[in-house]
């Protein structure tokens, strides 16, 4: 048999005495794309901190070409070849994308001093062997995000990786930078790198991987080939059942006779123009689009986070000025954003505080917070949600990726609002959670909830919209039923044809 | 600290606008303060060759600390002690200097107690990590406290010539010492931030602290380093200050903070750390020196200097943070 570049064998690990990792076997062989699947929270990124020296395993060994490594921080993994490729973590957003590349390995003149021209040349030759088009002296934080991945991607290489870890790389790249990646990604493992590749998008997997690792609750399940498995397959060892896909739609029924519950009239901001818009009670309008075709900015200006030129919103027949997102929350607005992390969480708090900001006002009894009726508030959405936490008094920057982001979805879920604008809801959440959300959104419009939704992921999008938007360059270019629309090709094929 | 690429699904346009802007925007207000002095105050003699190099003698202390406090406050950090360092380095070197350990003694002496004192500073930052703000708020009493404890407030009187010539008020044919020692640091700065290695992990340091400890950088060390530059310099600034004025003095840089964070972040250094500018820092510092100048010859005394330089930081920051957010 083929001896593997990396063995992780027997690894265990616990937090506070309780297991996350339980008895964990992993290997990957050369020139292998190789996915490490599992429901969220089932120990996917502790596995990967640990292979890079941020935490150490409480045992088990680590073999690197059949010889036992010690990796004890990241240093150490970096020494043996491996490399995280972190998402716009690693990067100096200030510095150049040469200057990030050689940090700490600049060459220097005989006097000593930085030599940045053999750091430009150096890159330019690197960038052009991997094909990616970026000007070396070009500063990180004029990028795009999928050129800051590339960037790290090249930083890594230059560092002679052999073992590429990639955790979620393309939740926030569009269709066209993920294809940009995916045929980078090739282009490594033709050229003999093995890459251990995190995500939750099942076609992904089946479209770039090799082999899969499927691990649940801590533990290691299977190793299976991709040309030899099948989709099901894997969706039952990841959720441990049988398991129906729900990302079906169901044409569902809802009042057309009545006035709208939601309507936006010449609409223009910074990135949109001249928008119009009717939602009805139950309804759920989904908008596609690509990146920079103004989707989120429209979310964001109708929530009052960017200022509009012009335009109206009413809600419920009633004009609103909304100039912050104070006034649309009062207004019965509410937004999920799309960077969870970074704006939906205060990460120091408790998942039970996080998920009760936005109802403080609902759980108080006179001044102060009613901490049975807010427990029991918060106790449901992790039941419904099946957030995986040991309590809710649990930190929430200690849960896991997917995780986090079911906890921003309970805090507006549980405001009750009269408008639900969504922008990616299922980002980063595994399988299960993807088909509770999709019910969950469902349920709010049965409610005559009015429901707007951005996203990416067509299948998703699909099954969720009564009608759908294209949205070009911030306008709007196109409107469909969700019965005229035959097939996710057409609706892409709209969203391209502009 | 957040001037992380939002998540606004933006082409990948760069934003070059506000950012040149913000460059430069320091040397338009220096030529525009120098053009209103020079109109408004012709009568008064502003704009004569003795004035300016009145100016850049002036200036010297606040432009030594403020190269310094490029570095600090491209990590990131913030150093709001060296006014006081400047005025205890100036006791110690002016006792140092009468004990009879001559002018050799008196440099030890004054900036020996800066690097102690950013010794001090930094070691609370990096290894008990309080914040800078705090810390350096914190050693600034207690410094000046120093400082008016050891002589009970007199001051201490430098008959020593030669130290008064080198560092103060000596000029070698019609240029000023204190220009030679303020050019010579710049020079010495400007290489340090843009062509070495330690200035470049000072600026990645305030880039992403996270990323440049992933790529290698040893950030704590980093910081370390830019709070002994600050006391260094501070050190010597309490050195020209009382080369200048022949003694040592506790009240010497009494609120020089304030004067060195503004020419700094006029200059164009962030103060949300990963941007910092020496050329930027001088010139800054200049017209810092030239608005002082021009406002005692105008007969506003210092409690209106400090309600202008007050509100010349807060515009400062102002329009820094307006071209960040583009
Ligand atoms: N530092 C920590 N302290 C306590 N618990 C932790 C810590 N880090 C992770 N955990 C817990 O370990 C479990 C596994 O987390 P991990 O991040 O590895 O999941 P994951 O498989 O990457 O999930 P996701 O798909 O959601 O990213 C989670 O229940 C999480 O709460
Ligand atoms: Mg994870």
């Amino acid at each position: 048999m083929e001896q593997p570049i990396l063995e992780m064998r027997g690894i265990n690990k616990a937090f506070n005495g309780i297991t996350v990792l339980n008895d964990v076997n992993f290997s990957v062989k050369k020139g292998e794309v190789h996915a490490l699947m599992g429901g969220n929270g089932a120990g996917k990124s502790t596995l990967m901190k640990i292979l890079t020296g941020v935490y150490s395993a409480d045992s088990g060994e680590i073999l690197i070409e059949g010889k036992p490594v010690s990796i004890k921080s990241y240093d150490d993994a970096q020494k043996n070849n491996i490399s995280m490729i972190f998402q716009e973590f690693s990067l100096i957003p200030t510095l150049s994308v040469a200057q990030n590349i050689y940090l700490t390995r600049e060459k220097k003149t005989s006097l000593g001093l930085l030599d940045d021209k053999d750091c430009e040349m150096k890159t330019e030759k690197l960038l052009e062997e991997l094909g990616v088009d970026i000007k070396p002296t070009e500063i990180v934080q004029n990028l795009g995000v999928g050129y800051w991945q590339m960037t790290e991607i090249a930083k890594a290489l230059s560092q002679e990786a052999k073992i590429l870890i990639m955790d979620e790389p393309t939740s926030s790249l569009t269709k066209n930078e993920t294809e940009i990646l995916f045929s980078f990604i090739n282009k490594l493992k033709a050229k003999g790198y093995s890459i251990i590749y995190i995500s939750h998008r099942m076609d992904e997997i089946f479209q770039i991987c090799d082999r899969i690792t499927i691990m649940r609750d801590g533990r290691y399940i299977t190793t299976e080939k991709c040309s030899e498995t099948n989709l099901d397959t894997v969706i039952s060892h990841i959720v441990g059942m049988q398991f129906d896909q729900a990302f079906e739609w169901k044409e569902r029924s809802y009042a057309t006779d009545v006035p709208p519950i939601f309507e936006v009239r010449n609409l223009s901001a910074e990135h949109v123009e001249d928008i119009n818009l009717k939602i009805q009670p139950g309804e759920i309008v989904g908008i596609a689009g690509l990146m920079g075709s103004g989707r989120t900015e429209l979310l964001r200006n109708l929530f009052g986070i960017d200022p509009i030129k012009s335009g109206d919103i009413y809600i419920s027949g009633q004009k609103q000025s909304i100039k912050n997102p104070k006034n649309a929350i009062e207004a019965g607005l509410a937004l999920i954003p799309e960077d969870r992390r970074m704006q939906g969480l205060v990460l120091e708090h408790s998942v039970k505080d996080n998920m009760i900001l936005p109802i403080l006002s609902k759980v108080k009894k006179g001044a102060f917070i009613d901490s049975k009726k807010s427990n029991e508030i918060s106790r449901d959405f992790v039941k419904i949600l099946n957030i995986k936490t040991d309590n809710i008094f649990k930190q929430a920057g200690l849960l896991s990726g997917g995780n986090q982001q079911k906890i921003v979805l309970a805090k507006w879920l549980a405001n009750d609002p009269t408008v639900l604008m969504l922008d990616e809801p299922t980002i980063g959440v595994d399988i299960g959670a993807k088909t509770e959300i999709v019910e969950i959104i469902r349920a709010m419009a049965e409610n005559g909830k009015a429901i707007l939704v951005v996203s990416s992921e067509l299948p998703e999008l699909l099954a969720l919209s009564d009608r759908v938007i294209v949205m070009h360059d911030g306008k709007i270019k196109k409107e469909m039923t969700r019965r005229e629309i035959k097939s996710e090709e057409e609706l892409q094929y709209a969203i391209q044809g502009f | 600290m957040q001037s992380k690429v939002s998540s606004i699904e933006k082409p990948a346009t760069p934003s070059l606008k506000g950012f040149e802007w913000r460059n430069y925007i320091v040397y338009f207000a220096f030529v525009g303060v120098l053009i209103y002095f020079s109109i408004s105050l012709s009568d008064e003699g502003f704009l004569t060759s003795g004035n300016l190099l009145n100016i850049v003698r002036q200036t010297a202390t606040i432009s030594l600390m403020a190269l310094a406090m490029t570095f600090v406050i491209s990590t990131g950090e913030i150093d709001l002690s060296v006014g006081s360092i400047a005025a205890l380095s100036s006791l110690v070197g002016a006792l140092a200097i009468q004990a009879g350990y001559g002018i050799i003694g008196g440099l030890i002496g004054g900036v020996g107690t800066g690097l102690v004192v950013g010794l001090i500073n930094g070691l609370l930052v990096t290894k008990v990590a309080i914040p800078s703000f705090l810390v350096t708020l914190g050693t600034m009493g207690a410094i000046k406290g120093a400082a008016m404890w050891v002589t009970d407030t007199a001051p201490v009187p430098i008959v020593d010539a030669n130290f008064n010539f080198i560092f103060g008020s000596g000029d070698i044919g019609p240029i000023p010492v204190l220009l030679i020692w303020t050019l010579v640091f710049t020079v010495i700065a400007h290489i340090l931030l843009r062509k070495t290695t330690f200035g470049r992990q000072v600026l990645a340091t305030g880039g992403n602290e996270n990323a440049a400890r992933f790529s290698g950088v040893k950030t704590m060390k980093i910081k370390l380093m830019v709070f002994l530059a600050t006391g260094l310099m501070a050190g010597l600034a309490g050195l020209l200050y009382a080369g200048r004025m022949n003694a040592g003095r506790f009240s010497f840089g009494e609120g020089d903070e304030l004067s060195v964070i503004a020419a700094v972040i006029l200059g164009g250094t962030s103060l949300f750390g990963g941007v910092g500018t020496i050329i930027g820092t001088i010139v800054g510092s200049l017209m810092i020196g030239t608005i002082n100048n021009g406002l005692i010859i105008m007969g506003l005394d210092v409690s209106q200097q400090m309600i202008i330089k007050g509100i010349i930081i807060i515009l400062a920051v102002a329009f820094g943070k307006k071209a960040m957010k583009r």
